[in-house]
């Protein structure tokens, strides 16, 4: 999930060592992204077969949730040239003046090898091995190797927000299986037309800061098109994701009408030119990146009702 | 000219301190709760130490 905010400012200010406040260091974890990471991790370990103690599970989310912040603080720590130059970005706490490089540097480090050993000590060594990749797979694959190279950034960095759920699946159940790779695989798919969609609006920004965002590279005409295309593969997965262990008749629900409105979305947005988008402001574009909100969230509620209803001998197609 | 005057970067300081301070007594909360969670289930096993062995 994009944590998009919109700054008027675009000042930076040399940060002085030790001067920041507590919620100056809370902000380098990425709240807003750290709550899809939270929602998808919990509903990865409830919907799993096996059970874990409440405690267990609390640890596990908070650790996975500190794990996901260290990342964002780390990717902050890479990117504070660019984010300094995007309005989006600009008041994030490096950029602001806030906090040093060297601090925010040292508080991601930390709280990564914390987390992935607190992990592996509350839950199992394939649930810490998965956190330790993702976290190195987001800041050194996606931040420091491929963001500023192929305009396929947005499908790489994909991969890196998907991983919560197997790290939750993996927490209760200490292994990896088709289910949770079904909810990798869910936001995988789902994260190229969500950023692409805010790409199309938020222009300007990441031309300015020279990041190969594909508006940029391969113009806007194929952005769209390249939406409509991951729009309708994500329909094909969500969809078909119903008749498999982590669906049901609720999910089967959900992903129906859902995917029918984005698809709906995703060829309106292939059908206009920036004329058109221009003219009403990107109304449909940004319509299209709400929906996206509101499409992952009600997929993995129908994922963790299904799950509850099982415990009932109600869930799924039995 | 008096020392005890606070600046704001004092109140910032207590701020962060004070957060830092409820984040490590949750920290301990947390690993004490896990512990007991760890020792309850029916599947904990003392470990044998080296003495017990020999």
């Amino acid at each position: 999930m994009s944590d998009a905010t919109i700054n008027t400012s675009t000042n930076v200010q040399a940060a002085q060592p030790g001067e920041a406040e507590f919620g100056d260091f809370f902000a380098l974890l990425k709240p807003r992204v750290m709550t899809l990471v939270v929602f998808t991790a919990l509903v990865g370990l409830l919907a799993a077969p096996i059970g874990v103690h409440p405690i267990i599970g609390l640890a596990a989310i908070l650790f996975i949730a500190v794990g996901g912040g260290a990342a964002g603080a780390l990717n902050m720590w890479w990117e504070s040239d660019i984010d300094s130059l995007m309005k989006r970005t600009s008041k994030r706490p490096i950029p602001a003046g806030k906090v040093t490089r060297d601090e925010a540097f040292a508080f991601g480090v930390t709280l990564a090898v914390m987390s992935v050993v607190m992990l592996w000590l509350a839950t199992n060594a394939v649930a810490a091995g998965l956190l330790a990749f993702t976290i190195f797979f987001y800041v050194v694959i996606y931040t420091i190797g491929l963001k500023r190279w192929t305009p396929q950034n947005i499908v790489i960095g994909g991969a890196a927000g998907a991983f919560p759920p197997m790290i939750g699946w993996a927490a209760a159940t200490g292994s990896i299986s088709i289910e949770s790779v079904l909810m990798f695989a869910l936001i995988f798919m789902w994260t190229p037309p969500h950023f692409w969609a805010l790409a199309l609006f938020m222009k300007g920004d990441y031309h300015k800061a020279g990041v190969p965002m594909l508006t940029v590279t391969h113009g806007r005409k194929s952005t769209r098109r390249h939406i409509l295309v991951y729009t309708v593969l994500l329909a094909i997965l969500a969809v078909g994701a119903a008749f498999t262990g982590i669906g049901g008749p609720v999910y089967l629900a959900v992903a129906l009408v859902l995917n029918a409105m984005f698809l709906r979305d995703a060829v309106a947005i292939w059908r206009r030119d920036e004329v058109m988008a221009e003219a009403d402001d990107y109304r449909v574009e940004k319509k299209a990146f709400k929906l996206s909100l509101v499409y992952l969230f009600a997929h993995f509620t129908a994922i963790l009702i299904e799950a509850a209803l099982a415990g009932f001998g109600l869930g799924g197609w039995a | 000219m008096s020392f005890r005057e606070e600046h704001e970067l004092h109140k910032r300081r207590f701020g962060r301190n004070l957060g830092l301070g409820l984040v490590l007594a949750l920290f301990v909360a947390l690993v004490f709760g896990l512990t007991i969670a760890k020792v309850s289930n029916n599947d904990f096993k003392v470990p044998a130490t080296q003495g017990a062995t020999n």
